[in-house]
């Protein structure tokens, strides 16, 4: 290496680096399939319908930057102890995706398999986690429900002290907690999917359809418009804008969920811990920041201001769990607009139109879901067939009153 | 702390209030299942000029408020007009 710098240095004999996404194209006049949202979800379904069915004449569309939106904007976690049957088996799939993920892509997304703790305050908790816990081993889910002793021997700089307002009563450990860098997420999957032709465009906003009977024929976009075999939209927040465009209403809502990191600090908290009784959640990332989130804002609002009502909240809570953090300053700010549903659950799968598939509804949860909404979108698109493993997150469940009770392990359960 | 307008007790941290969602024609009694699914579940959900319903909770004084969703600003606050007949947003 550094006789090669040298090299280099003298002669200037260098090679540019490849870039990780093609320059930028004009727009063909056809594809087969249209990808609306170029975060972590449309760019794995665009890298599974090339890498498992051969469709590569594949466009992914986004008015932003990849990965700008959502996938930059969650704080990373990675579990899959689910309260139903359907959730659990689901988040399994995406588990057992991303163990192996960075191998997959050949691009590190730095998976960390840490723990992962959801705190029990009450009684009532603790039900809930023992039924989960069992849902959870039955579908070979690690998961179990563990007292004071155990959680002190795992995390002992957690407050486990009777003298705060709600005290611990015990959690539910799940072993194989873990988080993932989200940026490279996005950037795996897209540079890969680029690699075997899909093709990438930014900076490009749909503003409307093409519909011919039951079919979406075109995508008018702000650089022109393209003729489509099917599309797929993955645009969480906009949800609601984007299947208007197709005469679709949804139940969804979009609401603001906010997040926040403290300065570097050494390492000290190996595990991620969550309460939903008290609507927090912390871990410590790699550069030593703790990430701090809780529950969605109380009312819907297509934006992503912070508050510091909701800061006040969050610490006020996150130091009943970790005292001595008292003092340590916040450094970053932000939020994202999520998809919230009536049931905590999402809506995914084939929709009114023949060739018009959608995933969304991802709430507060939808990162964690990333490699296996990709893989089973793409299934459905290639197919045309609902995969088995997410029949259930049908859009027009609602109107059969046909809900997916998840609230109960996703609220705060991030 | 924001503050919103209470039309019954004026001025209050946005804290004190409770969102309780768009005001939207009720469906007749007789209606069929699907239109109660529908009032119940789907929203339009357009980043826009929305109706809303809030309650003032310590005083649980139900009133409407129109907020633009793209700005978080609150435009109007007055008492509830019924039957309520606003679209659904």
């Amino acid at each position: 290496m550094p006789l090669a710098l040298l090299k280099h240095g003298l002669f200037g004999r260098f090679q540019t680096p490849k870039r990780q996404i093609p320059a930028p194209r004009p727009l063909a006049k056809s594809y087969d399939v249209v990808i609306i949202g170029g975060g972590g979800h449309g760019l794995a379904a665009a890298y599974y319908l090339a890498k498992n069915y051969g469709i590569r004449k594949v466009a992914v569309l986004d008015k932003g930057y990849i990965g700008g939106g959502n996938t930059a904007r969650n704080t990373a976690i990675i579990r899959a102890n689910y309260l139903t049957p359907e959730g659990v088996l689901f988040y399994k799939e995406s588990m057992e995706l991303w163990e192996t993920l960075s191998q997959d892509l050949d691009f590190n997304i730095m998976y960390s398999q840490r723990g992962h703790f959801t705190l029990a305050h009450t009684d009532a908790a603790i039900r809930t986690m023992r039924w989960r816990a069992e849902v959870n081993k039955q579908l070979g889910v690690q998961s179990e429900v563990i007292g004071l002793d155990e959680i002190a021997k795992i995390e002992p700089t957690l407050n486990l002290s009777r003298d705060v307002r709600y005290p611990i009563l015990g959690a539910l450990w799940h072993p194989v907690g873990s988080t993932a860098r989200h940026d490279a997420v996005a950037w795996g999957y897209a540079q890969r999917a680029a690699e075997m032709g899909v093709e990438i465009h930014q900076l490009t906003d749909v503003t409307g359809f093409e519909i011919t009977g039951n079919r979406i024929t075109g995508v008018k976009t702000n650089r022109g418009d393209i003729a489509c075999g099917k599309v797929l939209q993955a645009v969480a927040g906009n949800t609601s804008v984007v299947s208007a465009m197709a005469g679709l209403r949804l139940p969804i809502r979009t609401v603001p969920l906010q997040a926040c990191v403290s300065q570097p600090l050494k390492r000290f908290l190996d595990t991620i811990i969550v309460s939903g009784s008290l609507h927090c959640y912390i871990w410590q990332s790699q550069r030593g920041e703790l990430v701090m989130g809780g529950a969605v804002d109380p009312y819907p609002l297509y934006g992503t201001r912070s508050t510091l009502d909701f800061k006040e909240g969050l610490q006020a809570h996150i130091l009943e769990l970790f005292p001595f953090l008292a003092e340590v300053r916040m450094m970053r700010q932000w939020a994202g607009m999520a998809d919230m549903t009536p049931d905590f659950a999402p809506v995914m799968g084939k929709t009114h139109l023949d060739n018009y598939y959608i995933d969304a509804g991802w709430g507060t949860w939808g990162f964690k879901a990333t490699p296996v909404c990709g893989k089973r979108m793409a299934e459905c698109v290639a197919t045309d067939v609902t995969p088995e493993l997410i029949s259930t997150f049908v859009w027009d469940r609602f109107s059969r009153f046909d809900q997916l009770g998840e609230a109960g392990a996703a609220s705060v359960g991030h | 702390m924001k503050i919103m307008n209470c039309p019954l007790n004026g001025p209050r941290n946005i804290s004190e209030f409770a969102y309780g969602g768009d005001v939207r024609p009720i469906p007749a009694d007789d209606a069929e299942p699907k239109a109660w699914a529908d009032y119940l579940y789907m929203k339009s959900n357009q980043p826009g000029i929305a109706v809303e319903w809030w309650i003032h909770v310590p005083t649980s004084y139900w009133f409407m408020a129109e907020r633009d969703l793209r700005t978080d600003e609150i435009l109007a606050t007055y008492p509830p007009k019924l039957p309520a007949t606003g679209t659904a947003s």
